[in-house]
């Protein structure tokens, strides 16, 4: 009988890279939700599981090396962990997980954790390594040392698992044993100082954790926080005298805290870790000395990236089409027991066309998601950011964004998800916000639509290199190029500061586990179609109610109706009377979009596009391509009356645009238009996907509607340039 | 001063301190870069930058503007 009482609240903590991931879903399978906190960029991962005597919530903190507050980010972990978060129940016990094979380093933070008064046990990770090393570990005496349980465990194995739900068990039943501390009497006397006037000013009791905090992070978001209340005004000025006065008894601050710990952790493990002589020429260094060499290094880069790049784009499309197929399949299957009808017509063209433009991009997900998976676990993804980043730190970004921008390629969906390897928030903020800049597959439709139709096929260099080709290539180089400056003045005009560090851990290679790689590739897969997914739908719902209504369907309705029962009476049109009436259906939907809100948003956009030479015709087309760039062939379709049927190569498109007229006579499409509508399409963001994966991102709708107008002033500055500067060349 | 950026690859070193109180001195001593510390570079990235060190027996990278706040002395 599971009773209240029974029910237990635990948070993992750990070091980047000790596999705290695998071990959370090794623990509770899938999370059960995954968000962000409120205000931060900070992902909030819940799980749970069942034991023999009640519910276990697990809480996955990120991974973090140290426990310092000096970001608001940063301070969500502190705030969780000593129940200062109001939207997360109070810990019962804190599972602190270390790299069995770096105990050094990863003790740091748990000297940290133990400070916190709650039970915590102790996860040894990667513990299948440390038995195929020569390093041995007494257990026994670690754990006496320290005071608490000590369980080793292989994540990627799910061995330990029983053995550490167990020791959640008994460490919440035990609690924790007292501890000595590990800082200098000088210190101690400060925290003393600043807690009593802090309790004099009126202030509630702080844990003296926090209260070591504030002395020990400089500028820290949480003295910044405190010394906005009037009583606390002076804090900033208290904190520096404390510190100097440290400072002038050989404690220095920052570097106070790292001596004291690292002092202990070392004293600690003398004795209980016993490590051969460190060896620099191990098979991982052999593998490294070929992967980071000058020119092997780069040759390998280069060969890796441009394997995942093709996989996404080409294995992705055989599984779009193969959804495309479904999407049609299930069209024709409705049309078989529902007469046209605003039914039919919400079914097809919302729906279903909804539900595929969210499925349309799972694909792409998952394959990327599965290499991220692979290269990060095999080790490789640190050395693709070591072998980047000075190229990256030129375009004022780091050597992490390198991948999620090269993905944006294919698609800036997953690309965007991919961000969250970049811990530093400001170059994960600059990386999400010029993603969309990069041209992903979505317009390569328009591209070749607009390229086959209106410029000519001229080549050189016995037909090597075309100007079809040229231009294709220069859309492409485009985005790239406007992302560089646009980074620049994010960088400078919104994220000011210092430059982030790149202080990043290289771990050992080793063959990559398939269940690290499925859970990542799930979790992403499943945290896509959640929210993104949902507003994605809805957008596209939305959109085609703009085209449907206000209008009167009836008389279309009918007459398609009457088609249909023709299409199935008879096998040969006689008199061509069933192609004059599909003529007159196409002629019907032409101008009941005209007349619909879409179409009347278009034409009152014509003033405004008319600079940049198109018509109201191309303003709705790029208005109903919002849920998705590729919108743009099938709207252009249905305006000029071909029926919904339409793509790129469609032959019939290409005409009608040809022959498109403005009042006067003069043809509408020219090269000029044609090219000012592909540079608006390569800089706008046309994407009701991206937007919703940014605001799922970002946790806040300022950063997707920030991206929305950036994004659309460079597109229509950049269309103008384009037109009149075509214009002017041409002719 | 000898700083990290200044070491060859191969070389050994002993940290003396790690300049300045910001938070990229302070993730460098957090990641076990203090004084006394034995490091060792192993190498550069292809481009020049960032670098590759051994320290408390794992490897870190780090730009060479950050290495240079790493005052060291040169282990013979």
């Amino acid at each position: 009988m599971a009773d209240k009482t029974s029910s237990l609240t635990v948070a993992l903590v750990g070091n980047p890279n000790t596999g705290k991931s695998t071990l959370f879903s090794a623990l509770c399978g899938v999370p059960a939700r995954v968000g962000n906190y409120p205000g931060v960029t900070v992902e909030k991962k819940l799980g749970r599981y069942r034991d023999d005597q009640g519910e276990v919530l697990i809480i996955d903190l990120p991974g973090t090396y140290s426990l310092s507050a000096r970001t608001m980010d940063e301070m969500v972990s502190v705030d969780v962990l000593l129940s200062r978060q109001s939207d997360v129940p109070k810990l019962d016990v804190i599972v602190a997980i270390a790299d069995a094979t770096n105990l050094e380093r990863n003790l740091y933070l748990f000297t940290q954790l133990r400070q916190l008064e709650i039970p915590i046990i102790l996860v040894l990770n990667m513990w299948d390594r440390v038995m195929a090393s020569a390093m041995k570990v007494d257990l026994a005496q670690l754990s006496e040392r320290l005071g608490v349980t000590v369980v080793v465990a292989t994540a990627s194995r799910s061995s330990g698992v029983q053995e550490i739900k167990a020791a959640i068990r008994a460490a919440s039943v035990k609690g924790n044993s007292a501890q000595e501390t590990l800082f200098p009497a000088e210190f101690q006397a400060e925290c003393d100082g600043l807690r009593d006037w802090l309790l004099a000013s009126g202030q509630p009791e702080l844990q003296p954790f926090l209260i070591q905090r504030l002395l020990l992070d400089v500028d820290s978001a949480h003295a910044q926080r405190l010394s906005k209340q009037a009583s606390l005004k002076e804090l900033p000025s208290r904190l520096a005298e404390a510190r100097a006065r440290l400072a002038s008894a050989g404690h220095r601050v920052p570097a106070l805290e790292t001596r004291c710990r690292y002092n202990w952790i070392r004293s600690l493990l003398t004795g209980v870790v016993d490590r051969p002589a460190e060896e620099t020429n191990t098979t991982s260094d052999r593998i490294d000395h070929v992967l980071t060499h000058r020119v092997w290094g780069l040759v390998i880069f280069a060969a890796i990236m441009f394997a995942v790049f093709q996989c996404i784009s080409t294995g992705a499309s055989g599984i779009m089409a193969a959804i495309e197929a479904l999407q049609g399949g299930l069209v024709a299957w409705v049309h078989s027991w529902l007469a046209p009808s605003i039914l039919r017509s919400l079914i097809d063209d919302g729906i279903i066309a909804g539900v595929g433009s969210v499925l349309l991009f799972l694909p792409q997900i998952l394959i990327l998601f599965f290499f991220i998976g692979v290269l990060e676990d095999c080790g490789y993804m640190a050395r693709a950011a070591f072998v980047m980043d000075k190229l990256m730190t030129k375009l004022g970004l780091s050597g992490k964004s390198f991948l999620p921008l090269m993905s944006s390629f294919a698609c800036a969906v997953p690309g965007i998800m991919a961000t969250r390897v970049i811990e530093n928030t400001r170059d994960r903020m600059i990386t999400i916000l010029v993603a969309p800049l990069m041209s992903c597959s979505a317009r390569l439709p328009v591209y070749i639509l607009l390229i086959y139709t209106f410029v000519p096929d001229t080549a050189w260099f016995g037909g090597w290199i075309g100007l079809r080709g040229i231009v294709l290539f220069a859309m492409h180089v485009l985005g790239l190029a406007v992302a560089i400056p646009v980074a620049w003045l994010l960088k400078r005009f919104f994220f000011p500061g210092a430059t982030s560090a790149f202080v990043m851990e290289l771990p050992s290679y080793k063959l990559p586990s398939a269940k690290v790689v499925f859970y990542r590739v799930w979790e992403r897969g499943q945290s896509f179609l959640g929210r993104a997914g949902s507003l994605i739908f809805c957008t596209a719902v939305l959109v085609w109610a703009a085209g449907y209504f206000p209008g009167d369907h009836t008389q279309v309705h009918q007459l398609a109706r009457t088609i249909e029962q023709r299409e199935l009476q008879e096998s040969e049109d006689s008199g061509g009377e069933l192609k004059a009436m599909r003529a007159e259906e196409r002629l019907l939907n032409g101008e009941l979009i005209k007349g619909s809100l879409l179409g009347q948003a278009g034409q009152a956009v014509e003033p405004l596009v008319k600079p940049l030479g198109w018509d109201w015709r191309i303003g709705v087309g790029v208005i109903a391509s919002f849920p998705a760039r590729e919108v743009i062939i099938a709207t252009l379709g249905t305006i000029y009356s071909l029926g919904g049927d339409v793509d790129e190569h469609n032959g019939s498109l290409k005409e009608a645009l040809a022959s498109s007229r403005w009042e006067d006579g003069r043809p509408v499409y020219t090269l000029p238009v044609a090219l000012s509508i592909m540079v608006f399409f390569a800089l706008c963001a046309q994407c009701a996907a991206t937007l919703m994966v940014i605001r799922r991102e970002t946790n806040s709708w300022r950063w997707p509607i920030f991206t929305f107008v950036y994004m659309t002033v460079l597109a229509y500055t950049g269309s103008f340039i384009t037109y009149n500067l075509a214009t002017w060349v041409l002719g | 001063m000898l700083s990290l950026a200044d070491l060859r690859e191969g070389q050994s070193a002993t940290i003396i301190e790690v300049r300045g109180d910001d938070a990229i001195a302070v993730r460098l001593m957090e990641m076990g870069l203090t004084g006394g510390e034995r490091i060792k570079l192993l190498g550069f990235a292809p481009l020049g930058d960032p670098l590759e060190i051994i320290i408390r027996g794992y490897r870190l990278s780090l730009r060479c503007s950050e290495a240079k706040r790493v005052v060291v002395e040169l282990v013979v």
